[in-house]
């Protein structure tokens, strides 16, 4: 073999195969793959208790697998932990707004900078103009420039949404883990996020959970469809939506 | 201002909180009270540094120890080992069976310097010991916690309970820690007399300025991204988590520092009282600290200073004149504290007595007409704007 014919496939970000876990036997994920591709934008959609969340949390070290690996750029994230993850370079949004409502705007962004992450490096850390050019970059791409000093708790509901997008960014990790970064938006903060998601996934990947099939449409290049811990079906969201077996779990029997 | 200078004063509020308790520690205190007197407010501000821990470890990191008795303790015992050692010289003890060993050893038949007691001969040791012991044993209680994720109300029982064991241990080995009694009778520090007034004077200095270092650095610590990442951590673990932080090893950090300004509360504590004894470790003392901290506010460094200088005051007047309501004053309080001010004296200042303050610098701004004391505005009344204008 001269011509290795799998040279020009790039190597997927993440690579999860064969993927279980199981609570008291109750299997949440069963035998689950998975691949993601560098700068790819993957939607991953299923009924409630499709075991799409337990998905993310099996990633960023959350749950613990009980059986599969989980390949994130060559490391295998199943024996690491939580901090380790989020160092190699995976960042997840939770699906409640999860920001630090006491501090400023600015604390929260400056918070997941990442330096000053061990217990001394933290006590000495200093707001270097690095520093604050970077949350100022950061707060612009999330549309929180006016709001820098606002103490965090008198954001709206969609800012919240957008603060946390923010505090990942800041890590700039390779792969970004959303969970329904969109739930409870109005029409147009939806179709900021979406320009917003567009704009952040240059040059990295992003795995979203998302039920609102309109911005499902407007941001995904490939959509997995998960029912009971396992794929029932995968490709563009035209495809999906065609294929019979999940029109059938979502209109149920 | 130079801003690692303004991280340690916390800005000019700070800086003036801070000049106001110094005023009253080191100047009123010393002129308005006698040497008895003086002495009781040094042994209360021994618990300062424990309530001042509390504020780092339990109002910023939402650690409740409940057992921070076992620090002040171990810092205490080990400052009264070395003292007790001194007053134990052979010349002093030669009426008893084995001379030159501390009398409550001989009173447990035991013939010889147990090998713990040994190196605190050494001043030297001794201080470092101090620190060290309370420190390394908050590190493995820490470590064992923390690192399995054990918080809230189960960390708490947990540190009831090691309060309990080392009470019943200090008790049950008479012969190596005095038992019941604990270590009594310390005389002299390297020769010097801690026991006349002069000496108590210069200990409550010394007791004073260790206490405002202990704050200096509890604002320091506050003031860097260690304090916002306490906050962060206390609200919300799971993000701090997953941004890349190793959140066990910020709070063993915490409760440590906890631990370690305990301790020196301790160890002045047996140089100021001249004894130590189990009562000062278990259940009982231990909550009685976080009382003092609750009390203060417990997110206010200074305002557990007030804390532990008022509640102490309280239980002293309180235990003289109605021994047995004491205790039903002291859960009360608490109650009340927990009800209806939840963020303490210090707390209540924030909201009320500032504004109060500016309303008597309103006043005083009228040159023409001296206001009458009695016309002081009660805080509810309506601001008297259109009074000061002339």
């Amino acid at each position: 073999m001269s011509q290795p014919s799998g040279f020009k496939m790039p190597k997927p970000v993440l690579a999860i195969e064969g993927l279980t876990v199981s609570f008291d036997g109750f299997k949440a994920v069963d035998d689950l793959n998975l691949y993601i591709d560098r700068n790819e934008v993957r939607v991953v959609i299923g009924p409630n208790g499709a075991g799409k969340t337990t998905v993310l949390d099996l990633i960023c070290g959350k749950t613990k697998a009980t059986a599969g690996s989980i390949q994130f750029e060559n490391r295998e994230l199943t024996k690491m932990r939580e901090f380790d993850i989020v160092r190699a370079g995976v960042g997840r949004k939770f699906q409640n707004p999860s920001i630090y409502e006491n501090l400023t705007v600015f604390e929260n962004l400056e918070m997941s900078y990442p330096k000053g992450r061990t217990v001394f490096g933290a006590l000495f850390f200093k707001r270097s103009a690095e520093v604050i050019e970077r949350v100022e970059q950061i707060a612009a791409e999330i549309m929180l420039t006016d709001n820098l000093y606002l103490q965090a708790d008198l954001l709206s509901h969609g800012q919240k949404q957008w603060l946390e997008i923010g505090m990942l960014l800041m890590q700039d990790p390779a792969l970004l883990m959303l969970d329904e970064p969109v739930a409870g938006m109005s029409v147009n903060e939806r179709a900021q996020t979406a320009e917003l998601l567009k704009r952040i996934s240059q040059g990295r990947s992003v795995l979203v959970i998302e039920h609102d099939m309109e911005f499902v449409k407007s941001i995904a290049h490939k959509v997995t469809v998960l029912h009971q811990g396992k794929v029932l079906a995968e490709g563009s969201m035209e495809a999906v939506q065609s294929n019979p077996k999940v029109i059938e779990v979502y209109l149920g029997h | 201002m130079n801003p690692t200078l303004d991280k340690f004063l916390g800005g000019k509020q700070g800086a003036i909180g801070l000049a106001v308790l110094a005023t009253l520690i080191l100047v009123v205190f010393p002129l308005a009270l006698d040497a008895f007197r003086l002495n009781m407010v040094g042994k209360y501000l021994t618990y300062a540094f424990v309530a001042v821990g509390l504020v780092l470890c339990w109002g910023y990191g939402g650690i409740l120890s409940l057992g921070q008795g076992v620090f002040f303790g171990l810092g205490g015992y080990c400052m009264a080992m070395f003292l007790k050692l001194e007053a134990s010289d052979p010349e002093s003890t030669k009426i008893q069976s084995t001379p030159g060993i501390p009398d409550f050893m001989d009173w447990n038949q035991i013939t010889e310097l147990p090998l713990l007691w040994q190196p605190f001969h050494s001043f030297g040791f001794t201080l470092l010991a101090v620190i060290a012991v309370p420190v390394i044993l908050a590190l493995v209680i820490g470590v064992a916690m923390f690192k399995r994720r054990v918080g809230d109300v189960y960390f708490s029982i947990v540190t009831q309970a090691i309060a309990l064991i080392l009470t019943v241990l200090i008790i049950g080995q008479q012969g190596l820690t005095g038992g019941v009694n604990g270590i009594t009778d310390l005389k002299t520090l390297m020769g010097w007399d801690i026991r006349d007034d002069s000496s108590k004077l210069i200990l409550y200095f010394i007791n004073a300025f260790l206490l405002f270092g202990c704050i200096l650095i509890g604002r320091f610590i506050l003031a860097s991204k260690l304090g916002r990442l306490l906050m962060a951590m206390r609200d919300k673990e799971e993000r701090v988590r997953f941004s890349g932080y190793d959140v066990a090893s910020f709070k063993i950090f915490v409760f440590c520092v906890a631990a370690a300004f305990s301790a020196i509360g301790g160890a002045m504590f047996a140089l100021q009282v001249g004894f130590m004894s189990p009562s000062f470790v278990g259940i009982v003392p231990s909550i009685e600290m976080v009382i003092f901290a609750a009390v203060g506010g417990r997110m206010s460094l200074l305002g557990a200073v007030y804390g532990a200088l008022l509640v102490n005051y309280g239980k002293t007047y309180f235990s003289e004149t109605f021994p047995e309501l004491w205790l039903y004053l002291m859960g009360g309080l608490f109650i009340a504290v927990v009800m209806y001010f939840p963020n303490g004296i210090a707390g209540l200042w924030e909201s009320h007595g500032r504004k109060w303050l500016g309303k008597l610098k309103r006043q005083s701004a009228t040159p023409a007409k001296p206001v009458p004391v009695a016309t002081v505005p009660a805080p509810n009344s309506q601001p008297r704007e259109l009074e000061s204008t002339p």
